[in-house]
C-alpha cells in the first residue's frame, strides 16, 4: 500500500532521474526561462483561416460542424431560440423534453412560447433524450464548441443524452483556439480552469470496425448547435 | 504484457501468412494515410506548425523536471492526487491501492496506451476487479483477448466478419438472430451494453494526451466520448500518464493538438478534446469525487541527454506507422511490445532492452516515410540506424549477419580490393547472364529470386561507368 513516505520517495526518484538526464545540457536561467514562459502567454503561428472578418468566421465555423455531421442553425434574437430548438426535435422525431444546468441565460430565455417543450433542471440521467448546453466560446477554426463544466452546464448533459443541443450567442464566436482560452481565462482567472473544460466538435463517433465511419458511439448521436444573433 | 518482440521474425512469418490481417491491413493507404494528406493539404500552415510543435516540445523536454513541478503544484492546487511512478510495477501499485481504498469492483478504461505498458488490465483483474475497456476498439480486442495492434487504432488487424462473430460469441444474452451485418449495428450494440458498464463503474481509468503546467489539467483526446463518461461517471477517475506528455501552456497546447488529429485520423479535429482539472467542485452536480494522476517514468528520464531525447517529443498520434511498408506488410502485433511500427522500432528497445527488442530497429526499408510524416519531426531512422549500431558494437544482430557485415567492411575498408572484387564479379555475372538478360536463381540470393528474377549485370561497375563518363569516354 503507498504510505506517505515512499509516494515522497517516489516523488524525488523521478524527479532526480530527470534532473540527472538533463544535467549536462542545462545552462543557467532555466528557472526564469520556464516562469517567463508560463506566464508570458507566448503566441505561436495561428492558422491564417481564423484570421477573418466575423461572417467570415461564421461561414467557416458552420462549415466546419457540417463536415463533421453536426446540425448548424440560426437563431435571429434570443426570443428565437425556444422555437428553432422545437422545431429541430420535431424534425428529428425526438421527444420535446429537454435537460439542462443552471445556465442563468438560458433559464432567463422565454420558453413559455413553447409550451410543448419541457425543460427540466439539472444534470442528466441516462434517461434523458435530450441535453441543452450554453457555450463559453464557438472556434470557427475547426467548428468546435467549448463547454465549461460546472452547475451552470454539468458534463452528464453533455455526455449523456443521444441528441445534444449547444446555444452559442454570435458574439462569443473566436476564430482559433487561443482566443477561446483567452476567454477562459478572464472568467476564471489566469492558470484556473472548471473541473472540466470540454472542446466538442460533432456527434461522437468511431472507425474501429473495419475502418468505416460511424456516427453515435458512446456520446450524442446527433449535435445540434444554434447560433443565436 | 507479454512480450514477443525476440520473435519478430516468426511473428512476421506468420502475419505474412494471414489472410484475415492483410484484408484488414489492405485498406491502410486509402483510410488513415489518404485522409492525412488531405488533412494537410487543408491546412497551408501544416507544415510550418510541425517546425512549432517540435521547438514546443524541445524547450519543454530541456526543462522538464521544472515544467513537470509547475504542472504538480496547479494540478494540486485543484485539488488532484498526484502520484509519482518510477517503474511500471510502482504505477500497478498505485492504481490497485486507489481501487481497493474506494472498495472498486467495476473499473471502466478509456484507450491508454501507458496502461498497456504497465500490464493494468491483468495486474487489476488478478486483484478481483472487472476491468471494461470502454473504446470501442480496444472493447473488441479485450474481448478476444488481444492487445491493441496500432495505438490509436487498436483494432485495425480486424475484418467486419471477425467482429461480427466476436459480438455472437461474447454476448450471448442477446438473440441469436440478431442482424449484425453492418458496423452501424456493431457499433449499437456496444454503445448499450457499455452505457451500463459507465453507470455502475466505480473508478474509471483513462490516459492522457497532454498535461498543461499552467492549469495542472491533463487533456484527453477522443472521437467516441468514451473516455469522458469513463471519467465523469464514476467516483474515481485515475489518470494513467507520462512524463513525457506536460507541456507549458494552453498556447502551446493549441499548436499540438493542430497537428494530432491531423496526422492521426485526418480530422481537422477531434469530436472531444477534455481538460480535467481536479475533482468535482462544491457546486458540482456532477463529476468524479477524486481525481488521481499516476506519472509514469519507466525509462523515459533514461533517454533525456542521450540522442534518443528526441522521441521524446511523441505525440501518439500513429502517423509513422500508417505510413510504414513494414507495418503495413506484417501489422502491428508482430512488432511483440506495445508500441508497433517505427515509434515502436525506436521506444520499445529503450523501454524494454536491446536483448528483447533488437530485432525491431533491423526492421526497415529506411525508405524515410515515417520522419516525412511525423508531426514533430523525429528522426525516426536515424535512431533506428543508432540502434544498429549499438547492437552490433554489443555483439548482437546474429552470427550470419556479424559475418557478412564483417566479410563486406574487409572490403569497404580497401577500396582498391573492393572495386578489382566488384569488377571481376560484375564482369562475371554480366557474362553469365548475358544470354537471358537476367537470372532465375543464384547463390546466396534466394530471398531475392525465390520472388522475382535478378536482372543480369551489363558488365561494368558503377565506379567504371562514373570514371568514363567523367574523362567523357563514350560508352
Amino acid at each position: 500500500m503507498s504510505t506517505p513516505g515512499n509516494e515522497a520517495g517516489r516523488r524525488a526518484k523521478v524527479l532526480g532521474a530527470v534532473r540527472s538526464g538533463l544535467g549536462k545540457q542545462r545552462g543557467a536561467g532555466a528557472r526564469e526561462a520556464v516562469e517567463v514562459r508560463l506566464q508570458g502567454q507566448l503566441r505561436h503561428l495561428i492558422p491564417g483561416r481564423s484570421r477573418q472578418d466575423s461572417e467570415h468566421l461564421k461561414a467557416l465555423f458552420a462549415e466546419q460542424l457540417r463536415g463533421g455531421s453536426a446540425t448548424v442553425l440560426d437563431a435571429a434574437s434570443e426570443d428565437d431560440v425556444p422555437r428553432v430548438i422545437a422545431a429541430y426535435l420535431r424534425g428529428q422525431n425526438q421527444p420535446l423534453a429537454v435537460r439542462c444546468g443552471d445556465d442563468a441565460w438560458l433559464r432567463s430565455l422565454d420558453w413559455s412560447k413553447e409550451p410543448a417543450l419541457v425543460v427540466s433542471n439539472g444534470r442528466a440521467d441516462p434517461a434523458d433524450a435530450v441535453g441543452l448546453t450554453h457555450a463559453v466560446a464557438g472556434i470557427a477554426e475547426t467548428g468546435t464548441l467549448m463547454l465549461a463544466s460546472g452547475p451552470e452546464n454539468p458534463v452528464t448533459v453533455t455526455f449523456l443524452p443521444e441528441t445534444s443541443i449547444v446555444v452559442l450567442r454570435k458574439s462569443d464566436l473566436v476564430g482559433p483556439y487561443e482566443a477561446a482560452f483567452d476567454r477562459v481565462r478572464e472568467r476564471y482567472g489566469r492558470g484556473m480552469m472548471p473541473r472540466t473544460l470540454n472542446l466538442v466538435s460533432g456527434p461522437s463517433r468511431t472507425a474501429d470496425v473495419g475502418g468505416r465511419l460511424v456516427t453515435g458511439a458512446h456520446g450524442p448521436r446527433r449535435f445540434c448547435v444554434v447560433v443565436v444573433g | 504484457m507479454d512480450v514477443t518482440a525476440h520473435a519478430f521474425k516468426s511473428n512476421v512469418k506468420a502475419a505474412l501468412k494471414d489472410a484475415q490481417l492483410q484484408r484488414a491491413l489492405a485498406g491502410l493507404p486509402t483510410g488513415l494515410v489518404a485522409q492525412r494528406a488531405a488533412a494537410k493539404a487543408r491546412l497551408p500552415e501544416f507544415e510550418a506548425l510541425r517546425d512549432v510543435g517540435r521547438d514546443i516540445k524541445n524547450h519543454t523536454l530541456a526543462h522538464l523536471d521544472l515544467y513537470l513541478e509547475a504542472w504538480e503544484r496547479n494540478a494540486i492546487a485543484a485539488g488532484a492526487k498526484v502520484h509519482w511512478a518510477p517503474t511500471a510495477a510502482d504505477a500497478r501499485d498505485i492504481i490497485s491501492g486507489i481501487c481497493r481504498d474506494a472498495n472498486a469492483r467495476l473499473v471502466t478504461k478509456g484507450k491508454s496506451m501507458v496502461s498497456e505498458e504497465i500490464g493494468l488490465n491483468a495486474h487489476l483483474e488478478k486483484s478481483g476487479l472487472e476491468v471494461v475497456e470502454t473504446d470501442l476498439g480496444e472493447y473488441l480486442v479485450q474481448i478476444r483477448h488481444e492487445t491493441p495492434s496500432h495505438i490509436i487504432a487498436p483494432a485495425i488487424h480486424l475484418t467486419e466478419g471477425q467482429i461480427e462473430a466476436d459480438f455472437r460469441r461474447h454476448h450471448t444474452h442477446l438473440p441469436k438472430d440478431r442482424p449484425l451485418d453492418e458496423p452501424v449495428k456493431i457499433v449499437s450494440e456496444a454503445r448499450d451494453i457499455l452505457r451500463e458498464k459507465f453507470i455502475k463503474a466505480d473508478v474509471g481509468i483513462t490516459g492522457a494526451n497532454f498535461l498543461v503546467a499552467e492549469t495542472g489539467s491533463s487533456i484527453i483526446v477522443t472521437n467516441e466520448g468514451n473516455g469522458d463518461l469513463t471519467q465523469s461517471l464514476a467516483r474515481v477517475h485515475v489518470v494513467i500518464t507520462s512524463i513525457d506528455k506536460v507541456v507549458p501552456t494552453l498556447e502551446d497546447v493549441s499548436t499540438l493538438l493542430r497537428l494530432l488529429a491531423r496526422s492521426a485520423t485526418g480530422q481537422d479535429f477531434s469530436v472531444y478534446t477534455t481538460f480535467s482539472t481536479g475533482p468535482r467542485r462544491a457546486a458540482d452536480p456532477d463529476g468524479p469525487a477524486e481525481y488521481h494522476v499516476v506519472v509514469l517514468d519507466n525509462g523515459r528520464s533514461a533517454l533525456l541527454g542521450t540522442s534518443f531525447q528526441e522521441v521524446l517529443r511523441c505525440i501518439r498520434c500513429g502517423a509513422c506507422m500508417n505510413h510504414c511498408p513494414v507495418y503495413g506488410a506484417v501489422g502491428g502485433h508482430a512488432y511483440g511490445w506495445v508500441y508497433p511500427g517505427p515509434i515502436g522500432a525506436v521506444l520499445n528497445p529503450a523501454l524494454i532492452g536491446l536483448g528483447e527488442a533488437g530485432d525491431l530497429p533491423n526492421a526497415s526499408t529506411f525508405c524515410g516515410r515515417c520522419e516525412s510524416v511525423c508531426p514533430m519531426k523525429i528522426p525516426l531512422p536515424g535512431l533506428m540506424r543508432e540502434w544498429r549500431m549499438r547492437e552490433f558494437a554489443t555483439g548482437g544482430g546474429g552470427r550470419l549477419a556479424r559475418m557478412a557485415i564483417g566479410v563486406w567492411s574487409y572490403f569497404a575498408r580497401r577500396p582498391r580490393l573492393y572495386h578489382a572484387v566488384a569488377r571481376l564479379g560484375i564482369a562475371g555475372l554480366g557474362a553469365l547472364g548475358r544470354t537471358r538478360g537476367s537470372f532465375r536463381s543464384l547463390p546466396l540470393s534466394g530471398g531475392w529470386t525465390r520472388h522475382r528474377d535478378l536482372a543480369a549485370p551489363q558488365g561494368r561497375t558503377f565506379q567504371q561507368l562514373w570514371a568514363e563518363s567523367r574523362q567523357g569516354v563514350p560508352r
